[in-house]
């Protein structure tokens, strides 16, 4: 056996020397449980996993499109970018987790915080990288497993212990779907690998079932509508910084999956006319639905769920051109929306360990006593909306542009009519921090931790970079690929 | 040439310095950081303009090159190839005004130290000059025409803001919204000549050799005379002048830097930016052009003989100087090569005269800003006898009457004759048109200058306190200044910039030079004769014979108030209101019933999200079946 094989996959292989250092390190750098104290606590994982995404962004790291392992692990440049972002993003998670994991009954556990979340991670890397369904049903469960024990990391409160359990049933029940939907495909084509199945699939409702279980499957990941239930309960119910983790990304990743795996094996010409037709309803319905129930919310992470499935809507909307532009689009917003969301999620996470409110009209006057928050807040939510110049508005702009190329523009015109809606309610946050009275006491002053501070100057940083769009997009452009 | 870039991102990071920490600087600490950047601004200006001009080489045909040192994609669109660029284009005009736009920036903000010592928001106003560079320089190096409406708006924006930089006082606040919506709405016609612009062409670039402009030949008059509309706006050609003697509320540095020098000469200077393509597609238009600036420049100077505000006067006077240049350019009927470029001779004149201009004009204005620092008002009424208190602004000041009225050797004789030039060449009758409007900038700049430094003296002011010289950080821009106008006329400006860059020498028609040499010092006398005396019955008698034309002169012929007549009797009333009521009823009913049905729906469908793992698992299945139906049945 070749074993220089293994160099491709170096950027798996980085992640799991992060996790296995912090694994040990957690041994005997376990900080002092009563001070607190200790280089474990978020410096160590935050310096690793930054060492790592600068490997994997070197330039000489970006290899031209390769196979391994007979065809199992497949690679291209655009995937370095995809993971980087990924890394990135849970990086300004682990930041802005910082003082939570400070509190003392999880002091003693932050390791399973961090090894869990890179573990979840290192399931991404492998559902992207994968060139099999095995491999790729790995990825996703060493994704999803991991992922429940992070929800119900709180596990002595009740809420985040039935969150927990409600996400494992369903992830099961997707899980139960997909595999079928897999074994459908085998029956059809007698094969697993992409390569092969993409030349053997034909239009048959044979195959079209295996490609709706299939979309089932990464649907209730990316939480599109009617696979999203579970979200507002879980989000509600999981602590802050693992809803952020999950909002963002568990949904990138799975969305990303969704669009080269589509690429990879799904092409047949057949089959691009029902999957377009299939992605039409679900993004009409998710971003509709989302929006519906968006507005009526009182509780932040609540509202941050239904926002995060009307997000993740726009982001399938790249999806239906499976073109090179459709990735680029789709890449982009992804990054754009990271920021924009890890942003106010790192806010919600700042007032809530600083005051323990959740609730938006606790928000109400925010801004008479910590104005910078309520500033950085509201830029984030900017973002979020797509208003000029933030970044928000070029990536809703390159996926609207995709979606009107590939010939909806009815579709453009109904996610348009959405942004409207989605306006309105991220609006009516920033009222409560800017304009409305607080009925009783309003969120006292206080001073965020510098890790947070961090996470929030990385996130403001993007928001505002990012909208410089065409340069980024243009790298980002160099790099895709389609149908 | 690859430090270009720094040209304008020092203004822009000094600008977000003072802007957003000015308040944690010393107003000492605030004027020496703009000054200091403007200074290197300058050097690195002229470091480029030595780079280009002597050590760049000539293409075979002895043209200057067009050099591009800086370029990148902004936003790419996805049809016809077109992208909006942000870059950096250097080619004789954009140099010339890079050496102009720093030269004067830099007089203006060490004088400003000076004459704005101890104002409130001191840091606020050099974080605007700042900005305001940094948007005239991009303006002017801009790669293509969509960069260049950007930095437009810009300049349009630090405009507004310099203006009513005096935020307390309601005619600096009510001068500033004038400006800013008179030039805004001439530069929506701009916007829309971009649009058909690059429709047409499939270009926003400055490259006029692509064949893709012959193709747009037949739409190019037009979208060449909107985007003149915007030019006219911020160049203050009748009739959408209105704002720019208003604009004098501002600070005086900001009306020498802003609205004499640099800003008002933006509409020139794009007309000159497109000029292979006005006078390739579109010479008649062109004419037009002329016309308009004609009428412009001879109804600005006869306004401008009956003002009393001393910076009122001298905005008439930029207003009818900007039309020469316009005129100069205007009068261009033919593309010709070579060394006896007849035909586009006014491309050069009117660069000439522009950059001559910007020198005396900002210096006249600096003097100015002197006088008023000295006696606190802006009439003529209060001044009178100065020259004896304050000799350096004196002498300076007389320097620039004399540049500007066309006295050799001073710089504005050697541009203003190559402008009558080429007025001769077009049309003889242009020519003499524009002979007789010199004839009267010579006369109200000296009625204004005897009305300052001569006179009678105001008693009643000066028992209060004496007028003084003002300090250095104010006379040595006015000295620096002057020694340009003194000696720019010598510089073989044909060398640098001419319509098709290749070399021309200037060379004087002594038959022009002379009729105007003589016509001006004629009406210096004339001048002289009116208003040197301690009394002036000459003056007083002529206006009490004319009364009716001196009123209206006063006035500026009325126009505000036929502006006011129309915008607010007859748009504001009869159209905009029942619009404002279709709007309210209509068009707010409709979408508040569109959010009364959604925040209906939302109550509506809130059942869905129960609770309930066993009723989630069931709507999932229930969803997948659906979308299994529709992608197969579809």
């Amino acid at each position: 056996m070749d074993y220089s094989q293994f160099l491709l996959m170096h950027e798996e292989l980085s992640l799991l020397a992060v996790i296995l250092i912090l694994f040990v390190a957690d041994l005997f750098l376990c900080p002092d449980k009563k001070s607190g104290k200790g280089i474990y606590n978020t410096c160590l994982p935050v310096v690793l996993l930054g060492i790592h995404t600068a490997l994997n962004l070197l330039p000489c790291s970006c290899a031209n499109a390769t196979e391994a392992f007979g065809g199992m692990y497949q690679y291209t440049p655009m995937m370095t970018i995809v993971k980087s972002v990924l890394s990135i993003g849970t990086l300004i998670v682990f930041l802005m987790a910082h003082k939570w994991l400070s509190r003392p009954e999880n002091l003693v556990k932050q390791g399973e915080f961090y090894l869990l979340s890179l573990f979840t991670l290192l399931g991404m890397y492998f559902m992207i990288g994968s060139g099999h369904f095995l491999m790729f049903f790995i990825g996703l469960e060493l994704a999803s497993v991991p992922m429940t024990a992070l929800i119900a990391f709180d596990k002595t409160k009740h809420e985040s212990a039935e969150a927990g359990a409600k996400f494992i049933l369903l992830a099961l029940f997707s899980s139960a779907l997909l595999l079928y939907g897999i074994s459908l495909i085998y029956g059809a084509t007698g094969s697993l690998y992409f390569d092969e199945i993409s030349v053997l699939l034909d239009g048959s409702a044979f195959s079209i079932f295996g490609l709706v279980l299939f979309i089932t499957g990464m649907g209730f990941k990316i939480s599109l509508v009617p696979f999203h239930l579970w979200t507002a309960d879980t989000y509600e119910g999981a602590p802050t910084s693992v809803t952020a983790f999950l909002s963002v990304i568990s949904k990138g990743a799975a969305a990303f999956v969704l669009l080269t795996v589509f690429i990879k094996a799904f092409c047949a010409s057949d089959l691009m006319y029902s999957w377009n037709t299939g992605l039409y309803w679900i993004i009409v319905a998710s971003i509709t639905v989302a929006n519906l129930f968006a507005i009526r919310q009182n509780n932040l992470k609540r509202f941050m769920a239904f926002s995060a499935i009307s997000q993740a809507g726009y982001l399938v909307l790249a999806l239906m051109d499976g073109t090179a532009q459709g990735m680029t689009a789709l890449v982009f917003y992804l990054l754009v929306y990271m920021v924009s969301n890890l942003g106010a999620f790192a806010v919600m996470t700042s007032v809530e360990e600083n005051s323990g409110k959740i609730l938006i009209s606790d928000y109400d006057g925010l801004y008479a006593t910590n104005p910078k928050l309520a500033f950085l807040m509201t830029l984030c939510l900017f973002s979020l909306a797509g208003i000029p110049p933030f970044a928000g508005f070029f990536s809703k702009f390159f996926v609207f542009m995709a979606a009107f190329k590939a010939g909806y523009p009815l579709l453009v015109f109904i996610a348009l009519a959405n942004t409207v809606i989605s306006l309105y309610y991220y609006l009516l946050i920033v009222k409560a921090m800017y304009i409305k009275q607080p009925a009783g006491e309003a969120i006292p002053t206080f001073r965020s931790d510098n890790y947070t501070r961090l996470a929030l100057a990385l996130c403001i940083l993007g928001v505002i970079v990012l909208g410089l769009g065409g340069v980024f997009y243009n790298y980002i452009d160099l790099f895709s690929y389609g149908v | 040439m690859e430090s270009t870039i720094l040209i304008l991102l020092l203004p822009f990071f000094s600008f977000l310095l003072l802007g957003v920490f000015g308040k944690w600087f010393s107003h000492k600490a605030a004027g020496l950081v703009g000054t200091a950047v403007l200074a290197v601004v300058a050097l690195l200006s002229y470091q480029t303009a030595y780079d280009y001009f002597f050590l760049t080489e000539r293409t075979a045909e002895g043209a200057l090159p067009t050099l591009i040192p800086y370029n990148v994609t902004w936003l790419p669109f996805f049809v016809n190839g077109l992208s909006f660029d942000m870059g950096i284009l250097l080619d004789p005009i954009s140099v010339m005004m890079l050496i102009v736009i720093s030269t004067v920036s830099l007089m203006v903000h060490i004088y400003s130290f000076g004459y704005m010592h101890g104002e409130r928001g001191f840091q606020r106003y050099y974080a605007f000059l700042s900005l305001f560079t940094m948007s005239m320089l991009g303006l002017v190096v801009a790669t293509n025409i969509f960069q260049m409406y950007m930095f437009w708006e810009l300049v349009g924006v630090s405009s507004y803001l310099l203006i009513g930089f005096y935020y307390q006082s309601p005619a600096a606040i009510a001068a500033s919204k004038k400006a800013f919506i008179v030039t805004r709405f001439a530069d929506l016609f701009f916007l829309i000549g971009i649009l058909i612009y690059g429709y047409y062409c499939k270009s926003f670039g400055f490259d006029f050799s692509q064949e893709g402009f012959a193709a747009g030949a037949a739409m190019l008059p037009l979208s060449l005379f909107l985007m003149f509309i915007g030019g006219a706006g911020k160049s203050a050609m009748f009739p959408l002048h209105i704002w720019l003697p208003d604009a004098m509320e501002g600070p005086t540095p900001v009306s020498a830097l802003i609205h004499a020098a640099t800003m008002v000469v933006a509409g020139v200077f794009q007309i000159a930016r497109l000029f292979p393509l006005w006078i390739e597609y579109a010479p008649d238009t062109l004419h037009i052009v002329a016309w308009i600036g004609a009428f412009t420049a001879f109804y600005a100077a006869a306004v401008a003989c009956c003002q009393s505000d001393i910076k009122r006067v001298l905005a008439f006077s930029t207003i009818s100087q900007i039309a020469f240049m316009m005129v100069s350019l205007g009068v261009c009927y033919e593309y010709t090569t070579g060394h006896e470029h007849v035909g586009s001779l006014g491309f050069m004149a009117s660069m000439f005269h522009l950059f001559t201009h910007a020198m005396f004009k900002a210096l006249l204005f600096l003097g100015a800003g002197c006088i008023i620092h000295a006696v606190h008002s802006n009439e003529m009424s209060a001044m009178g006898g100065l020259r004896k208190y304050m000799p350096i602004t004196h002498i300076t000041f007389l320097i620039a009457c004399l540049a500007i009225s066309g006295i050799p050797p001073f710089s504005g004789f050697f541009s203003k004759d190559e402008i009558l030039t080429a007025a001769f060449a077009y049309m003889p009758a242009m020519g003499w048109i524009m002979t007789a409007i010199a004839a009267m900038t010579a006369f109200y700049m000296f009625r204004l200058y005897f009305g300052i430094f001569w006179g009678t003296e105001n008693k009643e002011l000066h028992a209060e306190h004496t007028p003084h010289e003002a300090p250095l950080t104010m006379t040595f821009p006015l000295m620096f200044l002057a020694v340009v106008t003194c000696f720019a006329g010598f510089i073989p400006f044909g060398h640098f910039v001419s319509a098709d860059n290749m070399v021309y020498d200037i060379h004087l028609d002594w038959n022009v030079a002379g009729t105007s040499i003589i016509i001006a010092v004629a009406s210096i006398f004339l001048a002289t004769y009116m208003y040197i005396g301690e009394r002036q019955p000459k003056a007083d008698a002529l206006a009490e014979k004319f009364q009716k034309l001196h009123r209206w002169a006063y006035k500026r012929f009325y126009l505000d108030e036929v502006y006011q007549f129309v915008t607010h009797r007859i748009i504001f009333a009869h159209i905009s209101k029942p619009i404002a009521k279709f709007d309210r009823r209509i068009v707010d009913g409709f979408f508040n019933f569109l959010a009364w049905g959604t925040n209906g729906l939302s109550t509506a469908i809130r059942g869905f999200q129960s609770g309930s793992v066993q009723k989630y698992a069931f709507v999932f299945l229930l969803g997948t079946l659906a979308l299994l139906a529709i992608m197969i049945f579809a």
